[in-house]
């Protein structure tokens, strides 16, 4: 048997509905035979009548819904079609469910589906990385699951988390990745992951780039470096020790990131480890974002502006050096 | 009769032009007539607000016979004259520089706002916006705990992390807004729907919007997804014909906003925000026809707001015009004139419910008073309820 991340999605959202009857799917065009735009819903309206629900293209409304049930009970699971169109909702998520434990002590357990990051040709709109500005506020958790397994595992905790989630599912990785079989165990949610042990250099990053750094990180061992990377998994909260740990072994750090440069998980790691690990580096760390600019639509140009192996491992061969 | 119903002014052409479309049974008037629908600040930018846009629904004519009174009409009055004389205690303790940040008060409004408190039953959802003291209060908000959120009391419903009107106490069903407008809406589409995915019964959610808040996509989208889930929804709008300072004909060019109610697949109703008797009226049937399993209801309500937006605002930008129009008379002064006018009470009696409401709301803020406030050591700094998730950053 072989199962893709976006099936692992899937599989995790049919044992979710199968297992827990507070469960239930609102999205655009989740439901009937359709079952979503990248199909991860596929099939699961006909095996769960009623709690696969399509909506109107109203973002705002599905997640103030999903509020609205949740403090009735319910574990919602919104789906976005595109994690870019979540900029609509970004005031019920930050606003409301973010806010709302603070204020009134009542958690808002919702979980919010981005389908997020780039692929060829989809341009502007239909590429962007997100976890970075909703990491940016409070009440918050924020996945980046860059394996089958964690996609898996991780959208089941999810759901059972009281506190409202963004799970980040990188769309590149929906056909890209495959696992042999659905993981029995689960890492805890917050820890991160040493996904390739090494000495030389701590690459710490998350979901899609994640598998660009182990690319990055095999080339350069070609050249006798042993480059650590570092999952992160979870964005917010961040596992900030694993990380220190590592750079305590290799004391040196390059973060890599998919969102923009600005600001960001990448930003965040670093000042973390400057702040709490100065004295464990032997180089100034570095970070690997996408451009400051729009993603852009012609392949061309889109491989250029998303951090890739070739230039991580740039990166990553200019920080050895020093 | 039910005296409401949308292009209620038949003489009135213009109004009878674009409004007639939901009403049930005998007082239905689907009268479209051919009259051009003028638009005179069009064309008088100048003019501070929309003339053909006001939503009055006239007071009754004295001729007609006496309607019976509404049963809740003394209790509702009752708790008008409470939150009138809480607010006002509140604003005089603002200007006192007794009170952080914002006061917010629904003078003028206390009609409407009781009317969508005092149907409510256990079970119910009710999500109030920043004018709805006298709702809150008749749904069973303490005033203690309105008392508690202005001073940040650590024991009242938002303990000092949250203040004024946004506040809640999601587990009686009232639940907390956030600031930003419309944002209410859909929330409590949600919970309708998750009582109704549990099977409970016979309840209904009624949320409250400014014709000011209105205008988001919030409101819009929340609006359409109730109707899409046929939630038993009753959203009560009040025109008070000011959103802030700017007034309806910078807010929306729609001919009324109870048209929107077909728009959304509501069915909707207008009426006079001044005269407690139609609020309770209209209101309570929205309520009931919610409860019964019709269509969301859209209750507009015409009002002026008699107090500043806040108490930081002298609301020098209503114009003397405006204070002269029907929809300007104070509702508490209404209702006063026709307890009396009927002999529903003597002076006495009105005079002890005064007393009363004074002494409660003197209770309320010398209990809330005396209670501990936050202090920024000893507050527990987590926003989120898994504490294992905390993201622990030095
Ligand atoms: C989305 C949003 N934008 C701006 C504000 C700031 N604001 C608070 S109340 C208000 C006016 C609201 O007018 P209306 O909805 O008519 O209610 P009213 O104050 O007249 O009762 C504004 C602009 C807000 N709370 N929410
Ligand atoms: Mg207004």
């Amino acid at each position: 048997m072989s199962i893709t991340y976006l099936e692992a999605i899937r599989e995790a959202q049919a044992k979710l509905l199968r297992d827990d009857k507070r469960v239930f799917i609102y999205g655009q065009d989740v439901g009937g035979s359709f079952g979503g735009a990248f199909k991860a819903t596929k099939g699961l309206a006909k095996e769960f009548p009623g709690r696969v629900l399509n909506t109107p293209i109203s973002e705002d409304a599905m997640v103030g819904t999903a509020i609205g049930a949740a403090l009735e009970g319910m574990r919602p699971i919104v789906e976005m079609q595109f994690a870019d169109f979540s900029s609509i909702a970004l005031n019920q998520i930050l606003n409301n469910a973010g806010t709302h434990y603070w204020r009134t002590n009542i958690p808002v357990p919702i979980t919010v589906r981005l389908p997020s990051g780039g692929t060829k040709g989809s341009g502007p709109f239909h590429s962007q990385s997100m976890e970075s500005l909703y990491a940016h506020y409070p009440g918050l958790i924020v996945m980046t699951p860059a394996t089958v397994e964690d996609a898996y595992t991780m959208l089941i905790d999810a759901v059972a988390i009281d506190d409202p989630v963004v799970y980040c599912e990188h769309k590149y990785l929906y056909y890209h990745l495959k696992a042999d079989n659905l993981p029995n165990d689960r890492m805890a949610v917050g820890k991160a992951r040493i996904a390739r042990t090494g000495r030389d250099l701590t690459i710490v990053s998350y979901s899609a780039m994640l598998h660009e750094s182990l690319s990055a990180a095999e080339e350069i061992a070609k050249e006798g470096f042993e480059i650590e990377v570092v999952d992160l998994r979870t964005v917010k909260p961040l596992d900030t020790a694993t990380v220190l740990a590592s750079v305590a072994r290799t004391g040196r750090l390059l973060a890599v990131g998919e969102s923009f440069p600005w600001g960001g998980v990448t930003a965040e790691v670093i000042a973390r480890v400057s702040t709490e690990g100065f004295h464990l580096l032997d180089a100034a760390p570095a970070r690997v974002n996408a451009k400051d600019t729009p993603i852009p639509y012609h392949p061309n140009l889109w491989s250029t502006h998303r951090p890739s192996a070739k230039l991580i491992a740039t990166k990553a061969r200019q920080l050895l050096r020093e | 009769m039910l005296t409401f119903v949308a292009g209620k002014a038949a003489g009135d052409g213009r109004l009878a032009a674009c409004a007639p479309q939901i009403s049930f049974g005998a007082t239905r008037r689907l009268r479209i007539t051919g009259v051009k629908r003028e638009n005179f600040l069009r064309s008088r930018p100048d003019v501070g607000y929309n003339r053909p846009m006001l939503q009055t629904a006239r007071p009754k004519k004295k001729s007609q016979p006496k309607a019976p009174v509404h049963e809740k009409y003394i209790e509702a009055f009752r708790w008008i004259l409470l939150t009138r004389t809480f607010e006002e205690k509140l604003a005089s303790m603002y200007r006192g520089g007794r009170i952080t940040g914002g006061v917010y008060v629904g003078k003028g409004q206390e009609a409407v706002s009781v009317a969508c408190g005092i149907f409510l039953q256990k079970g119910d959802i009710f999500a109030p916006l920043i004018r709805d003291q006298a709702g809150r209060s008749a749904f069973g908000e303490p005033l203690v705990d309105v008392a508690r959120t202005y001073f940040g009391s650590r024991t009242g419903p938002m303990r000092g992390r949250d203040g004024n009107i946004h506040r809640g106490s999601p587990r009686d069903g009232q639940l907390a807004m956030i600031s930003h407008l419309g944002a209410m809406v859909s929330v409590v589409v949600g919970s309708l729907m998750a009582k109704r995915g549990r099977g409970e019964k016979n309840f209904i959610g009624l949320t409250t919007i400014g014709e000011g808040g209105m205008q988001t996509g919030a409101s819009h989208e929340g609006m359409n997804i109730a109707a899409v889930e046929h939630v038993p929804l009753v959203v009560v709008a009040t025109n008070n014909h000011y959103a802030y300072s700017t007034p309806n004909d910078r807010e929306f060019a729609c001919a009324n906003l109870v048209d929107r109610a077909r728009g959304y697949g509501f069915e909707g109703y207008e009426l006079d925000g001044t005269d407690l008797a139609q609020c309770l009226d209209v209101i309570g049937t929205a309520v009931k026809r919610a409860r019964a399993g019709r269509p969301p209801q859209l209750v507009v309500a015409s009002i002026l707001r008699l107090a500043g937006h806040g108490e930081h605002d002298d609301f020098s930008y209503v114009t003397d015009d405006i204070r002269k129009e029907p929809f300007a008379i104070d509702c508490l002064q209404r209702a006063d004139a026709f307890i009396k006018e009927r002999e529903l009470a003597d002076a006495g009696t009105l005079q002890r419910w005064r007393e009363e409401a004074a002494e409660e709301v003197e209770n309320a803020f010398s209990a809330a008073q005396k209670e501990p406030v936050p202090t920024g050591e000893e507050e527990d700094w987590c926003a989120i309820s898994t504490r294992d998730l905390v993201d622990a950053i030095e």
